[in-house]
């Protein structure tokens, strides 16, 4: 019999992009591939080391400032990361990281900087004129219809970002979702993230995963192909249906 | 005989403290809480001065961190319980209203054991000018108010440059600390361990990656690990300046030793005998409640209480849950406003460590805590409060383990 090779899911620079639990994500794609008999390999890249070209799913996760722009400059030295999207490799990236795969994005001295240039949106303080304050921060629980094309069920987390994202013109993907409750994106059009080819980029910490299992599995199918389905735990739809009730009532 | 005051007070002043008198006492009688914040409070818009009038003139130490300063303060004004009456907060209430309200009594020259929150370290520092700072920590908590780590380590570091005359007492281990700790006139270094590094992986200085290796760590930039003059050896010693002493305190873990010599050190600066300090500090059993033991429920169970509330302290409390045998572990889960609204830190808690032992889960948040273990794979059952969990429990005893909102309610309901 022919043993499957473990699917490899690398959490970039955690030390630089899991301030915010995100790391959890990996934990929640690994063993809903190990709960269906598959293997897992989680691959901590730490700060500092080349990204690893050979990966099928690659996480980034929520950050502080200045170690989001180290995170920047570390991936675009080299471009393993755009090698492996363009190989079919898949990517979740959260809130920093969302920010760091676009064009460019602010940094905490108010300077802008460059981004991975995975996806094409650009990040800012504010798109509003200079002469208007800036949006507050976004802080607080959201919730987000996903785009109906993804066959995704509500997505429920937490935000937490001062920074607006919108997609640059010739962007070919689509929103993640609408904002029902929270902020997203922050622009005109109540979005929240991006779905480009096999990458996402979205600004739901919870983790996202852990709370949206669908997601998961829509990753996992884009590298794995077709996948058995997978009844639990029964402890994320109690969380859901918590979730669901406790913002309804908010 | 009375107490000379160094300074007479203003008249403002001495009619703040009239009216804090008046408003903890009446908090107090209508059980809104110790009364600790609402009379500081109103003496401080009395007199904004009021807080400098009665904390300056007297030998004084804060101590500030994202975990410990409660029991530090605790530990430190038993030490200093030694020379005599000290003032603390010993409530844990560390903004300025309750450092206000736990030195509005005379005499006012006594020496102060002073918890004061990270944020508001400086405005307290500026206004009370404390011989000793001790600094400990600083580790994520409460995500959604985002306290980058770095800019408290900032803010420490600028008062530190103020204070001509002030002594730090700080923790060579956490990067961001050490830091802070090296504008000041004067640092004793103490090596008080750190357990949780995810928080200061990058340079506070200049922002590369830090190195690290077992004896310490180090940039690039020259910033690197000061040698420690005090520090922990192992469980029941300390390294205290060039010495090995025994070192045994009542309160469990490393953590708590750590703690301890922290505030030996600061008691130090006070001409307290190291050996005084520790006699005193043994003897404390619990602090605010934590690490007592309580009948919870009503079919005889006792839980002992441990307060975890964010990555760093669960991280300890594994550590000293993995002390004694094992016991089933209540976990009470909260995500209020003075806990941090946002969850997601429980997935950097390595919850695959309690496997092995009952585990029982409660509070508010307590569906998010069963989605973590489920996928802990940590065999564990849910509900309503921490009485059915003990209740469910299979052994007498049980160690509960609360996150500050849920932890401050338990106590209420099983100290009542
Ligand atoms: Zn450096």
């Amino acid at each position: 019999m022919i043993r499957p090779s473990a699917t490899r899911i690398a959490l970039i620079y955690p030390e630089l992009l899991g301030t915010y639990g995100d790391g959890g994500n990996a934990i929640v794609l690994a063993q809903r591939l190990r709960w269906r008999g598959l293997r897992a390999e989680i691959v901590e890249v730490p700060a500092g080391e080349v990204v690893p070209a050979d990966c099928d799913i690659y996480l980034l996760g929520g950050g502080e400032d200045e170690p989001q722009v180290l995170a920047a400059d570390g991936m675009r030295r080299n471009r393993s990361l755009l090698r492996a999207v363009s190989g079919g490799a898949a990517v979740l990236a959260v809130c920093a990281g969302y920010q760091v795969i676009g064009a460019t994005f602010p940094a905490g001295n108010g300077q802008i900087h460059d981004g991975v240039n995975l996806i094409d949106v650009e990040t800012r303080r504010s798109f509003e004129p200079p002469d208007a304050p800036p949006p507050p921060r976004a802080v607080g629980d959201i919730v987000v219809e996903p785009s109906p094309q993804l066959g995704l069920p509500t997505l429920y987390g937490y935000e937490n970002h001062g920074g607006r994202t919108r997609p640059l013109p010739g962007f070919r993907g689509i929103p993640l979702g609408t904002v029902r409750v929270g902020v997203g994106d922050g622009t005109p059009a109540r979005t929240d993230g991006v779905v480009d080819g096999k990458v996402i980029g979205t600004y739901l910490h919870g983790p996202v995963l852990a709370q949206n299992p669908a997601l998961a599995d829509l990753l996992l199918t884009w590298v794995h192909g077709p996948l058995a389905p997978l009844d639990g735990p029964r402890e994320v739809g109690i969380l859901r249906d918590a979730r669901a009730h406790a913002l309804a009532e908010g | 005989m009375t107490t000379p005051l160094p300074r007479r007070l203003t008249a403002r002043t001495q009619l703040a403290l009239a009216a804090e008198r008046l408003a903890s006492g009446a908090s107090r009688r209508l059980g809104r809480g110790s009364g600790e914040m609402i009379g500081g409070k109103i003496a401080l818009r009395i007199s904004p001065g009021a807080l400098a009038e009665v904390g300056s003139n007297r030998p004084t130490a804060c101590v500030s961190a994202t975990n410990g300063k409660t029991t530090t303060t605790r530990l430190l004004a038993r030490a200093l319980g030694t020379l005599g009456p000290v003032k603390s907060n010993g409530g844990g209430a560390n903004m300025a209203p309750g450092v206000m309200t736990a030195l509005a009594r005379p005499p006012y020259d006594s020496p102060a054991a002073l918890e004061v929150d990270e944020i508001w370290l400086p405005k307290v520092a500026r206004a009370i000018v404390p011989r000793v700072v001790l600094l400990l920590n600083i580790s994520r908590d409460q995500l959604d108010r985002s306290n980058e780590t770095r800019r408290i380590a900032a803010i420490w570091r600028e008062l530190g440059a103020e204070l001509r005359d002030t002594v730090v007492v700080a923790n060579v281990d956490d990067p961001l600390v050490a830091w802070a700790a090296m504008t000041w006139s004067r640092q004793v270094w103490v090596s008080a361990g750190q357990n949780w590094t995810a928080d200061a992986m990058v340079c506070p200085q200049c922002a590369r990656l830090l190195h690290r290796n077992a004896s310490g760590w180090w940039c690039e930039c020259g910033l690197a690990r000061p040698e420690p003059i005090v520090s922990v050896a192992g469980l029941g010693e300390l390294m205290w300046f060039g010495r090995r002493i025994p070192a045994r305190i009542d309160l469990p873990g490393r953590v708590n030793l750590a703690n301890a010599a922290m505030a030996a050190a600061a008691a130090r600066e006070f001409g307290v005998e190291v050996e005084d300090a520790l006699a005193a500090m043994r003897g404390i059993g619990d602090v605010q409640g934590r690490y007592q033991e309580v009948p919870l429920g009503h079919d005889g169970h006792q839980a002992r209480l441990l307060l975890a509330k964010n990555p760093a302290g669960w991280v300890e409390m594994m550590e000293l849950l993995n002390l004694a045998p094992p016991r089933p572990v209540v976990i009470d889960f909260n995500s209020q406003t003075a806990d941090g609204r946002d969850p997601s830190w429980i997935w950097d808690v390595p919850f695959e460590r309690l496997s092995g032992r009952q585990v029982l889960v409660t509070g508010g948040r307590k569906e998010d805590m069963s989605v973590r273990l489920a996928y802990a794979e940590v065999p564990h059952s849910v509900h309503d409060d921490a009485e059915a969990a003990a209740a469910a429990a299979n052994e007498k005893v049980v160690d509960v383990v609360a996150n500050y909102t849920a932890f401050r309610d338990l106590l209420v309901r099983t100290t009542r």
